[in-house]
């Protein structure tokens, strides 16, 4: 897992923020911020504590995505760094 | 059918209408669960001997009103003939409920269906001191509500951390709604005491570093009738169903010993005591 280690932030493809939303809305824009990306591609999303940061990662995972990374932002806002996984 | 045996038609499924020789005709239905086929058959029988409608019960049962008496014989040959069961009514073991498990639910921690099919092939039509009610919900979440029946079970994970697989990224600290799992710079700490079997943190885990060994939690004497009372947990998580069905056996075992006729299994319990029953399902548990 090495690899996971080494990835930034900064090397992310793509942003999202569902901070904004509500279930299931959460998933929802996430789901359409992943569909803008090639497989293997990167996306960084930021989520609400609470329902969101309980859920939406289960669910990405279910739709066959690879999560790298949850991240505490301090702010009572998580992200959550994903991999595209292909169709 | 000259004189009707309202005890007998009642055992069979029919209950007695307001309305003069009709009857609502119940049906046996396991975990909610009909085929295509079988809803035709209903379809069938509710248009030609009902008048059309049929009504779903609240344990997941379907019945068909307005059968009159002297079609009662027709009624139970074409349903038959049609692969739809007749349910029944009075004290004994009634419909076992289920949602739909692991099988379609992604929550679901067990396989609920063939669960509540083998409770039903075992148990169904029992007689006993009075009725008796399984259910069986998938997981945590209860859609079924496991403590409302006489004999609740309920699906969840034994979990267990697998550290070579895991990344320490944190996904399952936040699915985790007991505050069970912590971490550290090295390891996810799990405070067992804190774990309710949920199976969050395994249906999170980004990296199958969790892995979950179903169970089924047991709860006794719910009664959600004239009396509310919810089911009470009296041992730990079971991991096969053969304890299941040794323990489920001892319950039923005790309700016959020690039921006044008439008396729900909550009531029974409640005068032979508790620490009593629990010791006799902790005997049964350990085999």
């Amino acid at each position: 897992m090495a690899d996971l280690a080494e990835t930034d932030e900064a090397m992310t493809d793509a942003a999202a923020d569902i901070t904004d939303v509500v279930c299931p809305v959460t998933f929802v824009k996430a789901k359409v911020a992943l569909e803008e990306l090639e497989e293997g591609q990167t996306l960084s999303i930021r989520m609400n504590d609470g329902e969101p940061v309980q859920n939406v990662p289960r669910a990405l995972k279910e739709e066959g995505h690879q999560l790298l990374k949850l991240s505490e932002n301090g702010d009572g806002t998580y992200n959550l760094l994903v991999r595209k996984a292909g169709v | 059918m000259a004189e009707a045996d309202y005890k007998a038609l009642k055992s069979g499924g029919f209950m007695r209408q307001v309305q003069k020789n009709h009857f609502s005709m119940r049906l046996k239905v396991i975990g909610g669960r009909l085929t295509a086929e079988q809803l035709a058959v209903i379809t069938k029988i509710s248009q030609k001997y009902g008048d059309g409608h049929v009504h779903l019960t609240s344990r997941q049962g379907v019945e068909i009103p307005f059968i009159q008496l002297e079609d009662i014989d027709a009624v139970k040959v074409e349903l038959q003939e049609g692969g739809v069961a007749i349910g029944v009514c009075g004290p004994r073991v009634r419909t076992v409920t289920a949602c739909q498990g692991s099988a379609v639910c992604p929550s679901g921690c067990v396989d609920t269906y063939p669960l509540a099919a083998a409770i039903s092939e075992r148990y169904f039509g029992r007689q006993l001191p009075h009725k008796f009610k399984f259910g069986v919900t998938g997981c945590m979440n209860n859609c079924l509500k496991a403590e409302e029946n006489d004999l609740g079970v309920k699906g969840g994970y034994t979990i267990e951390w697998k550290k070579d697989a895991c990344t320490l990224c944190g996904v399952c600290l936040k699915a985790c709604r007991e505050g069970a799992l912590t971490r550290t710079d090295t390891a996810i700490l799990l405070d067992a005491d804190k774990c309710n079997h949920c199976g969050r943190c395994v249906k999170s885990c980004p990296f199958d570093a969790w892995h979950g060994e179903p169970g089924y939690i047991l709860s006794f004497g719910g009664t959600f009738g004239n009396l509310i009372a919810k089911g009470e947990q009296a041992l730990p998580i079971i991991r096969d169903t053969e304890t299941l069905f040794r323990v489920a056996d001892a319950a039923l075992k005790f309700f016959d010993e020690y039921a006044n006729p008439s008396e729900r299994f909550r009531v029974a319990i409640n005068r032979a005591g508790w620490d009593k029953f629990k010791s006799e399902m902790e005997a049964a548990y350990h085999g």
